[in-house]
């Protein structure tokens, strides 16, 4: 047990940031030498409100950020999953809203979680709907300018569409949106709707933050949400049908065009235009 | 929509003013919850017009979308003050140059009247640890930390306020007090400082110490913000009270009182309620930002202090 510093002991150096650093994180490392109490008390115990801090805290955020997973395993599970995660990927930003990226990969290999294997998906749409509610703004694209390529079909198939910054597309073998949506209501409608869902079910989604600024997620077919993620790259519309025939060309670009999503056209092969 | 007017040209004074103290101010830390509600009752009835606002600079360090938005709005009705969490000032490293340059960027985009940070490290080694840690009080440190605010208002082109810590423990190391070691990083760097009321008091009751040696001892004309927040109550391994800044319940009446006393001896300051944990309704907040207000005009009706002319917010 540590003596605290009677007024004869020798002044002793700082205890360098980086053992501070690994005790906090690490409770069977021992407590950073050079710490002391008025009283004399163990230092150890107040050293410990740091300790609490920093897991209570980060945990927090992964909470935040991942209430769906949370919910999916319990608080139980989640508190212990989320302390094992922190301790292996500390945050190396002091932007809590980019804490996280990295767990719904994490989650893949983290063994006691195996058995809910939609739970890295469902993850993954909840650290996308942060990033969308987050990223960059830009403005839909002026129907006008839409309305005259529809009149040249010929054009429109040479045509590309610039999408807005906070889409994403998440592919899933799994009915993640039924899942995710399901713990958006009550407790009682939220036990029937997951009663319901059919986990055999694969469900794509789609991010984005609308108009209103709502982070919106919507169910997507396979294929579809496949050629949402091709035309999202900047492949020509005609080009994408042809290559995703499976697809909904008219869908998808209705539920782009309705959620304000297209910010941007340009028709390449004749006179390029664009817009933004 | 009409375009935004303000001025973002560089050619302003590279080097602003010394922190200014407006007589009669109080704020709360603004929560997206409330932003709604402010906006349509404007500045005349948030407290009295006396109101100023205060948010955290990493939580708007984003692309787009809402928070931004609504910050530019609330920004054009009341003072701002930005609040960082994120330099880690006493970091065993130089301040993150990236971090500065998204900081000197939210600043020029938002030109709030008050710019502050810790007296604490929060990061070391690529890791961040979301929580204020504590340094010794020693000339190797007085020197670094004064080297890296040196260095933070450079960067950014203006005063710094340094905010006071809750601490748990000491260093041995230590061999200056705190008010010592703050008053020395004014002198050398010429910050001004965030007087956190409550941070004052829970160091003093987790050291054994009288609260009041610390704020008696600050340089007054340095301190441009004063913060009052709540804490929660523990014990330590002798038993004896420890206290933990939690920013979770209602302005302890011993915060009041030492709040009371500090601004017998400041005169008004600008002062904020803080409050991040078991969120209250905004009347409730309010009613505490209004009483920091009351005691700030009672000092002054008092004739303590400094002299205030009657201010009307217009």
């Amino acid at each position: 047990m540590k003596q605290p510093a009677g007024p004869t002991a020798v002044r002793l150096a700082a205890p360098p940031q980086r053992a501070f650093a690994a005790a906090l994180l690490d409770p069977a490392l021992p407590v950073p030498h050079g710490l002391c109490a008025w009283n004399g008390s163990d230092p150890g115990v107040r050293f410990g409100v740091h300790r609490n801090n920093v897991v209570h805290a980060l945990v927090a955020v992964l909470a935040d950020t991942f209430s769906v997973v949370r919910q999916l395993v319990g608080d139980a599970f989640f508190g212990a999953m989320a302390r094992r995660y922190l301790v292996e990927h500390p945050p190396t930003s002091p932007l809590m809203h980019r804490y996280g990226a990295g767990l719904p990969a994490w989650i893949a290999d983290f063994e006691p979680a195996a058995a809910l294997s939609y739970l890295p998906d469902v993850a993954r749409l909840e650290w996308l709907r942060l990033c969308a509610f987050h990223a960059a703004d830009a403005a839909p694209v002026e129907l006008a300018l839409l309305a005259g390529l529809m009149q040249a079909p010929g054009r429109l198939a040479h045509t590309s569409l610039a999408l807005h910054p906070s889409l994403a597309i998440v592919r899933s073998a799994h009915p993640i949106v039924s899942l995710w949506s399901a713990h958006q209501q009550d407790e009682a409608v939220r036990d029937e709707r997951l009663a319901a869902v059919q986990m055999d079910d694969a469900e794509s989604a789609l991010v984005f933050r609308d108009p209103s600024d709502e982070a919106l997620v919507l169910a997507l077919s396979d294929a579809d949400a496949e050629l949402a993620a091709a035309l999202s790259a900047g492949a020509l519309l005609g080009a994408a049908q042809q290559a995703h025939s499976r697809a909904d060309l008219v869908h998808v670009l209705t539920t782009l065009l309705r959620h304000g999503l297209v910010t941007g056209v340009a028709a390449i092969s004749i006179s390029p235009e664009t817009s933004t | 929509m009409k375009p935004n007017l303000r001025s973002t040209s560089s050619d302003e004074p590279a080097v602003h003013e010394p922190p200014t103290r407006p007589p009669c101010l109080a704020g709360l830390g603004l929560k997206a919850a409330h932003v709604p509600a402010l906006l349509e009752r404007g500045p005349q009835h948030f407290l009295g017009g006396a109101g100023f606002l205060e948010v955290h600079a990493e939580n708007y360090m984003v692309d787009g979308g809402p928070m931004l938005r609504h910050l530019e709005r609330v920004r054009a009705h009341w003072p701002l003050s930005i609040h960082g969490v994120g330099l880690s000032i006493g970091g065993e490293g130089p301040p993150d140059c990236d971090h500065l340059d998204r900081l000197r960027r939210l600043l020029t985009r938002l030109e709030p009247r008050w710019f502050s940070e810790h007296l604490a490290w929060s990061s070391h080694g690529g890791h961040w640890f979301n929580d204020l840690l504590p340094l010794p009080y020693d000339p190797p440190t007085l020197d670094r930390v004064c080297d890296h605010i040196d260095q933070v208002q450079q960067h950014l082109g203006r005063t710094l306020l340094l905010e006071n810590p809750s601490t748990y423990f000491g260093h041995e190391a230590s061999s200056m007090g705190e008010a010592e070691f703050l008053a020395e990083v004014v002198r050398r760097t010429g910050c001004g400082l965030l007087l956190d009321v409550n941070n004052a008091y829970v160091s003093g009751v987790n050291h054994g110490r009288d609260p009041w040696a610390l704020i008696e001892t600050l340089p007054a004309s340095a301190v441009a913000e004063i913060h009052l927040a709540g804490f929660a109550q523990d014990r330590d391994a002798a038993d004896d009270l420890l206290l933990i800044d939690h920013h979770g319940a209602a302005v302890d009446p011993a915060v009041w009182s030492l709040y009371e006393r500090t601004i017998a001896r400041l005169g008004p300051v600008p002062t904020l309620i803080e409050r991040d944990n078991h969120l209250p309704a905004l009347a409730v907040l309010e009613q505490e930002a209004q009483r920091a207000l009351d005691l700030q005009r009672e000092g002054a009706l008092a004739g303590i202090g400094r002299p205030v002319e009657g201010r009307d917010a217009t």
